[in-house]
């Protein structure tokens, strides 16, 4: 049965046709990775599939229900990461996690939080403001999310790995793997060749004048 | 019941529908104009209390009253694009914008001209000119806002809503600055009123304000179809359109 | 409702850990009003003549300054996003950042106002007028400007926009306001105007909410 699913599916912007007719289904642990040159609509697909923008034709379905009807039941069971991270710079990164915890009804202590900081290497840094971290430090705490919200049904990823090290495309790449084998969805777009030791779907948009 | 507008969703139906249109709206427009506007000026009584000056009416009126059809029209088109997501419905509304604009601002300029005989003033902040004056920075701000976006699907939305924030408060601005005038009536009793219509008055009063319906009519549906045009111009039809205007001009 | 609280809480921090910004729109709304008795010559009566309308137009201007923190960082790192994409109702989330947001940008003008009616001279019962004015009127300033900054958060340049667009429409407020503090002036009763002014300000409680989770949204397009 699939998770997520698409029919029919156009998205126009800045009255450019990026892509249209878009059909396709992601099962229960496959992973979806969407290739496509800068400006292809990648980012703008992915937020479609979130449900942060509205297509101009067509309609996303998760789990046989349109997303339109059941946004709330599908937000409960997503995790999205996009291009801007979610984190406000003023607040530390253990502020900005119990914060994102709260709305997304995710219920754990803050022990368990410094417990993720210190898997993602952010000893010491949990309680000063974000804004003193470096880009792929800041990057790591937004990333936190995919190790709490793990009952989640689907992840949809836009370029994760921009910024990481090595170390942290590991540790991102075992998460969603093991995501992936626990049954969960995934859909990502990546600039670099993905690491991830899973079998892959491939879609790939072309760029359109 | 509105099946009959849902081919108009699409572009290319509405422009041509413009095209038929436009001959019609612009050579009446222009006409009744011409017409009643003579008629009033040259032609119609004298009024007892006011002399020659109330003419301005025959331009001060059809221009006040159409400032607030537009508006109105333009906030209808709003709502239809808001609600159903009508691409056509937010090019009608930013086709109506300007017009509405500078109608409203020939209707200050017309409106304070009659204050000069009237009050000896170019200006006086009575409720009517007052009225107007914010009007037109409701309309000044719903087309800055949708100039401001890239995107253009996002700024319809986006004026979309302001529209209908202004639409929403226009009657309550109007009776609040109504209502500020009769507080602070000031030293001019003397207010603009309509001279009291025989129908030798009237009459060229009623054509002018169709006539210039029409003629914002006419130059609506040419802004129309440029924003078409515009908006659509990598479309096919609009490429052999270009191609077919081109080869024909070529031909003479 | 948890989820709420912790949106006010976080709002109230940051706002705190911001002050030095904070401080801005204060600091404008005591230089515009000083501005008018060097203006208009410190002569009482005129000064109590323009007062009230000095007061609120200067309130407006700052409150619009103050305006843009409503959403703008938010909407830069991404945190609108997330919250579009929480279980959180968008309306419930945007009420309660405007009520955040008049608390920490607003409140703190109606505090100094006291202060403001000394320097313009107003009397006792113009003053009891002008802060009954200011407590139901400036939450409209927040709530329809909410509408505006969620259209604008997304452009660069959203600044003297945000001016022109609601100016026109804060126009009725301005009014009624002011005439209401004039009535006071005359020992006349004003409940009119509060009446007026409270059901404009109950109006928009009930729809700006949805129209600023609306604008929000076509932000994000």
């Amino acid at each position: 049965m699939a998770v997520l699913s698409v029919t029919d599916l156009s998205v126009i912007k800045r009255d450019r046709l990026l892509f249209e007719n878009l059909n396709f289904a992601v099962e229960q642990g496959s992973l979806l990775y969407v290739k496509g040159q800068n400006g292809a609509g990648k980012t703008s697909m992915l937020r479609v599939l979130a449900g942060l923008v509205d297509a101009d034709c067509g309609d996303v379905y998760f789990s046989q229900q349109n997303i339109k009807d059941c946004r709330e039941n599908y937000h409960l069971n997503l995790v999205y990461f996009g291009h801007k991270l979610g984190i406000n710079l003023t607040l530390s990164a253990v502020e900005n996690l119990e914060y994102w915890c709260k709305q997304h009804q995710v219920a754990i202590g803050v022990d368990t939080i410094f417990d993720t900081l210190a898997q993602l290497n952010l000893v010491g840094l949990e309680e000063i403001p974000v804004a003193n971290l470096s880009a792929g430090q800041q990057r790591r705490v937004a990333l936190a999310r995919f190790w709490f919200k793990q009952d989640a049904k689907v992840w949809i990823l836009d370029e994760p790995f921009t910024a990481l090290d090595t170390q942290g495309i590991e540790l991102l790449s075992k998460q969603i793997t093991t995501f992936l084998s626990a049954g969960g969805a995934v859909v990502m777009t990546s600039h670099q060749a993905l690491q991830i030791d899973y079998p892959t779907d491939e879609l790939t948009l072309e760029y359109r004048i | 019941m509105w099946k009959w507008l849902h081919p108009y969703a699409k572009t290319e139906r509405t422009y041509h529908l413009c095209q038929r249109l436009l001959p019609w709206f612009s050579v009446l427009g222009l006409a009744v104009i011409l017409f009643a506007t003579v008629w009033g000026l040259a032609y119609a009584p004298t009024d007892y209390q006011q002399s020659e000056a109330y003419r301005i009416i025959y331009v001060h009126v059809p221009t006040a009253v159409l400032s607030k059809s537009l508006y109105s029209a333009m906030a209808v088109a709003a709502f239809i694009g808001l609600v159903w997501q009508v691409k056509t419905s937010f090019m009608a509304m930013m086709a109506l914008a300007p017009i509405g604009a500078t109608v409203t601002f020939i209707s200050l300029v017309t409106g304070a001209a009659w204050g000069k005989p009237m009050w000896g003033t170019w200006w006086e902040w009575d409720a009517r000119l007052t009225s107007q004056l914010i009007l037109m920075f409701l309309f000044l701000g719903v087309i800055s806002l949708y100039k401001a976006f890239e995107d253009k699907q996002q700024a319809g939305k986006a004026a979309g809503v302001m529209a209908i924030v202004g639409v929403i408060n226009l009657p309550i601005i109007h009776y609040s600055v109504e209502w500020w005038n009769t507080l602070h009536q000031g030293a001019t009793i003397l207010k603009l009123g309509k001279p009291s219509m025989p129908p030798e008055m009237l009459w060229p009063l009623l054509l002018s304000i169709l006539g210039w319906a029409l003629a914002s009519g006419a130059i609506f549906l040419l802004r129309m179809q440029n924003e078409i045009l515009q908006r659509e111009i990598k479309r096919p039809w609009v490429v052999a359109l270009a191609h077919k205007n081109s080869a024909l001009s070529k031909g003479k | 409702m948890a989820a709420l609280m912790a949106i006010l809480k976080r709002d109230l921090a940051l706002a705190y850990r911001q002050r030095a910004e904070l401080m801005q729109p204060m600091l404008f709304f005591i230089l515009v009003i000083s501005l008018f008795p060097l203006a208009v010559g410190p002569e009482p009566k005129t000064l109590q003549l323009i007062g009230p309308g000095v007061i609120w137009v200067a309130a407006i201007l700052s409150s619009l300054l103050g305006l843009e923190r409503l959403f703008r960082d938010d909407f830069q790192d991404g945190s609108i996003e997330q919250l579009m994409l929480s279980s959180t109702s968008l309306p419930a989330a945007a009420l309660v950042k405007v009520v955040a947001h008049w608390l920490t940008s607003i409140l703190p003008l109606i505090i100094l106002s006291p202060l403001l009616a000394l320097f313009l001279h107003l009397s006792e019962p113009m003053y009891w007028a002008l802060l009954k004015t200011l407590l139901l009127g400036t939450p409209l300033l927040s709530l329809i400007g909410g509408i505006a900054v969620g259209l604008t958060v997304g452009l660069n340049r959203g600044g003297v926009l945000l001016a022109l667009l609601l100016l026109p429409v804060f126009i009725p407020l301005l009014i009624f306001a002011t005439s209401a503090v004039e009535s006071a002036s005359m020992q006349l009763q004003y409940s009119a105007q509060l009446a007026i002014i409270g059901a404009m300000f109950l109006f928009s409680l009930a729809l700006a909410p949805f129209a600023i989770a609306y604008a929000l949204r076509v932000s994000q397009t």
